[in-house]
């Protein structure tokens, strides 16, 4: 297929391309890497009558501040699982973007516009909910920053306003006694995901026992989820056996409806979700303290 | 739409042509420049068979805009070979080996495992097969592109060995 013909504009600056987002109005789009937005035009799935693109308006590179790993919505996914700072201070996200398409895929793709794309099976959108990560978006009168778990509203759309774009994604630096893990199901290598499931867990100092899990999950609902609090705080102050992962991975299980379409049933999304949950839980915990690389 | 003038850097020579900003770098290359050795196959950056190399990296033909490629180097197949259309050592790789029979995602697979092997110390057959992911192959089963990559890997990592020892 062959995609409707739309104008283009390369804007120089963020606020360029604000400006002419909030001018263009619903007939304008933000290009960035392209890798999700070009297959919609091309499927002719999206017909905006302008792009605006943006990757020559900033060429920062990832950084370290504040306690908070910065990155610039242009870095490439390549850059995610290359960049030292990303895999030193998110090794969740740089290994968990290996799942993200092929390598032409990753050598264009954004950070920004794959959080904004807010496709219900993003590897990105589930570890920026897992990390407590916040997104900078700049509008036509301000900057704000916008939790992740405010971010994601249904399929492909965020809370953001049709002026704004996103700048930067802030996640909190990895902590010492911290361990990650990321599983995903798919039915080909290097699709979307039937389910993904992203782990951190937290140990205490001196013992090995937890005081922090958080878990999101990916290709279960119409965005990428947080699971709830509740159902991990039975998890706290043990060390990670067996039975207790188990219950917990049950009890994420039966929280989620997930839909069913033509890759997978929602059973069978849930019993993913039950098993890759118990996988990631058990290897972060490992990774934590220090029993598994 | 308006049509654009714009100059394109491909095997390192430059073309003027007429585009439309919504023509993808895929159209420009074989539609207006008759660029055989780059593809339309699924045009959703699955299947790789219209891959380029954008300034030296793998990219997607078919979801990269045309004007995005001013001022950048395009690299095809054609544009690894030598004077006379001499052979690339990676597409001898690939004859002694069989690893090519309809040849249409060939010039995918040689460009990105060339990426791969030039970007540092030998791949194993794991990673090989890890940067195939996005290039489709409905003829060879894939063994005979693994063993062709891996050949050639083995060429570069000695060369290298060999100049780094006097």
């Amino acid at each position: 297929m062959v995609a409707p013909a739309f104008e283009y504009v390369a804007a120089d600056s963020y606020d360029e391309a604000v400006r002419l987002l909030a001018e263009g109005g619903d007939d304008a789009k933000v290009l960035a890497g392209g890798q999700s937005l070009m297959p919609l035009l091309n499927l002719r799935l999206a017909r905006p009558e302008l792009l605006i693109d943006i990757n020559r308006v900033d060429d920062r590179q990832p950084s370290v501040a504040d306690g908070a790993l910065r990155l610039p919505a242009l870095t490439r996914h390549r850059a995610l699982i290359e960049h030292d700072l990303v895999r030193r201070h998110c090794p969740l996200l740089a290994n968990a973007v290996r799942h993200v398409g092929n390598v032409r895929v990753r050598n264009r793709g954004t950070v920004g516009g794959s959080l904004a794309h807010a496709d219900p099976t993003s590897e990105i959108g589930s570890c920026a909910l897992a990390t407590g990560a916040h997104v900078v978006v700049r509008g036509p009168h301000a900057e704000r920053t916008v939790p992740a778990s405010e971010l994601f509203v249904s399929y492909w759309s965020t809370s953001l306003a049709a002026s704004e774009i996103i700048t930067d994604l802030l996640i909190p630096v990895g902590r010492p006694r911290q361990g990650w893990s990321f599983h995903e199901m798919v039915r080909r290598t290097s699709d979307f995901a039937v389910v993904a499931v992203a782990a951190l867990v937290e140990l205490d100092e001196r013992s090995d026992r937890i005081i922090d899990t958080r878990v999101a999950l990916a290709g279960v609902a119409d965005r990428v989820r947080l699971v709830g609090q509740d159902l991990l705080d039975e998890l706290a102050g043990g060390t990670g056996d067996g039975a207790a992962i188990g219950a917990a991975a049950g009890r994420i299980a039966e929280s989620v409806d997930p839909p069913a379409d033509v890759h997978a049933s929602g059973d069978y999304r849930r019993r993913l979700v039950r098993v890759l949950s118990e996988r990631a839980l058990g290897q972060a915990y490992a990774r934590a303290s220090g029993a598994a690389a | 739409m308006r049509m654009r003038r714009l100059v394109l850097s491909v095997n390192g020579t430059d073309h003027e042509v007429s585009v439309l900003p919504s023509d993808t770098l895929l159209d420009v290359l074989h539609d207006e420049l008759g660029m055989a050795d780059v593809r339309y196959g699924c045009g959703e950056g699955v299947c790789g068979t219209c891959t380029v190399l954008l300034d030296g990296e793998p990219v997607n033909g078919c979801l990269t805009l045309a004007v995005q490629a001013t001022g950048r180097q395009v690299t095809t197949l054609r544009g690894l070979m030598g004077p006379g259309d001499a052979m690339h050592p990676l597409q001898e790789c690939f004859l002694r080996h069989g690893a090519s029979q309809c040849g249409f995602c060939t010039p995918g697979m040689i460009l990105t495992a060339l990426d791969l092997v030039q970007r540092g110390s030998r791949p194993s057959r794991e990673d090989i097969r890890f940067a195939l992911v996005g290039s489709l192959c409905r003829c060879t089963g894939y063994t005979k592109i693994l063993d062709a990559i891996e050949e050639y890997a083995d060429m570069v990592a000695s060369e290298a060995s060999r100049q780094a020892s006097p």
